[in-house]
């Protein structure tokens, strides 16, 4: 099998859902809420770190309301560009607030088995396939996640096992999702620092990030606060995800949740300057809607879509990295509707700019991973970032004297210039494009079984650069060390 | 220039698809005094078929084969007239005659499934387009092919192909050259109904059934 390469996307077509006025309305909006009605910190560590910066603290109802103006210096502190590291540097990621990278949805519960088809629950060899078919799909640029949780092996230490299975299958960059309390974040850190070689190192070459959850709307989830805390003292980048969901943790309004989107996104960023300036913090947001029929979570609809980039746009206002929740359809299986969810809720982003785009390869909203579903979601991302390179105009692909040589009713097919430019063109992988008979006599087969063929050709055959030896010893050490005193 | 690096030449040519120096370097190579028939087997034909491979690993795609049946061709309209003077031949999967239907202006198709026959060595004669059932009739007596490729693009022109089949019946033809149909609107069951021997849905497939027909 050729190893494909792929450019992430910085999107040449021009987009808007929101205007400047619309932006600074919602900005100034947000500030009031922070300053007046404040924002509830669930951590007497992050309190003390406000009161320290002048904030008013309310210890019983543990909110704090944060002045305009520091909302406003923090914002001009964190950077507008920085790295997330890979195990190996070829997959270093240069994040800025322009080029659009896909990652992995994050912690699905349950998998489509690659053999049987059926439904099974999650566990820790799925994350170590996944992130190897990750690793081979050019599209993918770091894993969110796990990508699903492993839950053949102990609560108290099922992070660190995630991490370690996620570096046997990837050298890219990893983004832990389930490390939310202090005691689990300095475990994952030391696992960071081991791989980057030491703590310092760790500081300049990243391999991990962290993102942590909101608790909308208007507050933060308490471990999660604590466990940034600590990245933020280590440098590692972290980000943070309101999903207010309108209707039920927003206004129903999109306007009212892009308030409280921003709110939830801007807040935890003024704390993390304040611990250590200039950390890098990136947006992160999943802003949705209410089913209103059912009160579920809606996972793709065309609120989903204008919301991630409208808050794109917000985040290109205050010139923070956003990652957008994106990939993550409501359908239950890779069909029609994860289709169209996807390519919707990658398209927005893409043609916003936006940073990060997590959520290739899950099902029934980010609960069902399907390896399929990776290899399709990568398809569909490469068809968006193709589309978002738009048309260039120049003399040469204008072509005007090979048109004019060729004449009426000539055909362009022999032509040097076709040559030049026909590799251009976009080519699928799993897309089916065979003539009927040919379809008709494999089978029937469509994207769903080429992908099926491909997921087992790359767990068979990719191979991943292993984990050093010293790095497993070590690795068993402290996953050891903290199974002995989190396990009590 | 010496006989390898002249062949070595023709190969580059169809490798690159340099279809000005077809002719120049057949000429070339009968005025250095080589054999035609192994200038086209050693030279041009070797090309072609790393061009095939290359094309069946994904690493060269459609024009490609298009621009190599050209070099080719420009190649070969120099020296089968040697050939012929020697009274030599070379070694062709057979004879085919290629036309779009009468009425039927469309050549795109035809024309790749022509190129890509010519690449994977068959002798294509390509009568253009809206070809009346009489020149194909005529024509056939002419240059006895092996098959004979109707192309309709249109629902409206596909009882053309229909009407060369009858022809071909009714003056004793129809046993000694095989009928290909093709077009987007013809399907298997088409070619069936009208008697026609092989279909195809494109140029690749079309090389495959056009072998399978003269037995290669």
């Amino acid at each position: 099998m050729k190893k494909r390469t792929f450019q992430p996307p910085c999107s040449k077509l021009k987009f808007e859902v929101l205007s400047a006025h619309d932006i600074n309305k919602i900005h100034e909006a947000a500030l009031e809420v922070m300053e007046e009605t404040g924002v509830r910190f669930p951590s007497h560590r992050a309190l003390d770190v406000f009161e320290e910066a002048g904030c008013e603290v309310d210890r019983d109802s543990m909110i704090a309301r944060l002045p305009a103006d520091l909302v406003i210096r923090s914002l001009r502190q964190a950077p507008t560009r920085f790295v997330l590291a890979g195990r190996d540097p070829k997959d270093d990621l240069f994040i800025d607030d322009r080029t659009s990278h896909l990652s992995t949805d994050g912690c699905a519960v349950d998998v489509y088995d690659l053999q049987s088809g059926e439904l099974r629950r999650s566990n820790r060899e799925d994350i170590v396939n996944a992130c190897k078919i990750a690793d081979y799909l050019p599209e993918i640029s770091y894993i969110w996640g796990p990508p699903v949780s492993a839950q053949d092996v102990p609560a108290h230490i099922r992070p660190l096992h995630e991490i370690e299975a996620s570096m046997e299958g990837t050298t890219m960059h990893i983004q832990p999702e389930t490390v939310i309390n202090r005691d689990i974040a300095h475990y994952a850190l030391e696992m960071a620092s081991a791989v980057a070689g030491g703590k310092e190192k760790l500081r300049e070459r990243p391999v991990f990030s962290y993102m942590q959850c909101a608790t909308d709307p208007l507050g933060q989830d308490g471990g999660s606060l604590e466990a940034s805390m600590v990245a933020a003292e280590w440098g590692i980048p972290t980000g943070f995800m309101p999903m207010p969901m309108s209707c039920a943790t927003a206004p129903a309004t999109m306007a009212g949740n892009l308030v409280v989107t921003t709110v939830d996104a801007v807040s935890p960023l003024v704390l993390m300057q304040l611990i250590n300036p200039g950390t890098p913090v990136y947006f992160a947001a999943a802003p949705t809607a209410l089913d209103i029929q059912t009160g579920g979570y809606t996972g793709g609809g065309p609120e989903d879509f204008l919301l991630a980039a409208a808050f794109s746009e917000i985040c290109h206002f205050y010139q923070i990295p956003l990652a957008v929740g994106g990939f993550a359809t409501g359908a239950k299986l890779p069909d029609w509707q994860a289709a169209v969810d996807n390519s919707f809720a990658g398209l927005m982003p893409v043609l916003t700019n936006t940073s990060i785009i997590n959520g290739a390869g899950t099902l029934n909203g980010s609960k069902i991973f399907s390896l399929q579903a990776l290899i399709m979601d990568a398809e569909i991302y490469n068809i968006i970032a193709k589309t978002s390179q738009g048309i260039n105009v120049n003399d040469e692909t204008l072509a005007v004297d090979l048109i004019k040589q060729t004449g009426p009713g000539g055909n362009y097919l022999a032509a040097k210039h076709t040559r030049r430019h026909m590799r251009d063109l976009w080519r699928p992988v799993v897309y089916d494009r065979k003539p009927y008979g040919s379809w008709e006599e494999s089978g029937r087969r469509g994207a769903y079984e080429e992908a099926t063929d491909l997921a087992r050709w790359i767990i068979d055959n990719h191979e991943v650069e292993p984990l050093p030896e010293e790095v497993k010893k070590e690795f068993a050490e402290i996953i050891k060390k903290a199974d002995r005193e989190l396990g009590r | 220039m010496d006989k390898n690096e002249l062949l070595n030449k023709m190969k580059t040519a169809v490798l690159e698809g340099e279809i000005e120096d077809g002719e120049g370097l057949a000429k070339e190579a009968l005025s250095a005094g080589l054999d035609p028939l192994e200038c086209i087997e050693q030279g041009f034909v070797a090309g072609i078929n790393e061009v095939g491979d290359l094309y069946e690993q994904g690493d060269m795609f459609l024009p490609e084969l298009v621009a190599a049946a050209e070099v080719m061709k420009e190649a070969l309209n120099v020296l089968e007239p040697e050939l012929q003077k020697s009274q030599q031949s070379r070694d062709i999967h057979g004879r085919v005659l290629i036309g779009s239907v009468a009425n039927d202006i469309h050549d795109i198709g035809k024309d790749i499934v022509a190129s890509m026959l010519t690449a994977s060595g068959f002798d294509v004669t390509n009568l253009g387009i809206d070809v009346p059932t009489e020149t194909f009739i005529s024509k056939a007596r002419e240059l006895t092919p092996d098959i004979m490729g109707l192309s309709a693009l249109l629902t409206t022109t596909m009882p053309e192909q229909q009407k060369v089949v009858e022809a071909l019946e009714e003056e004793g033809l129809k046993d000694k050259i095989k009928v290909m149909v093709g077009g987007a609107p013809v399907d298997k069951q088409w070619a069936s109904k009208i008697k026609a021997d092989g279909f195809a849905e494109n140029a690749v497939e079309a090389v495959k059934v056009a072998k399978g027909l003269v037995g290669k």
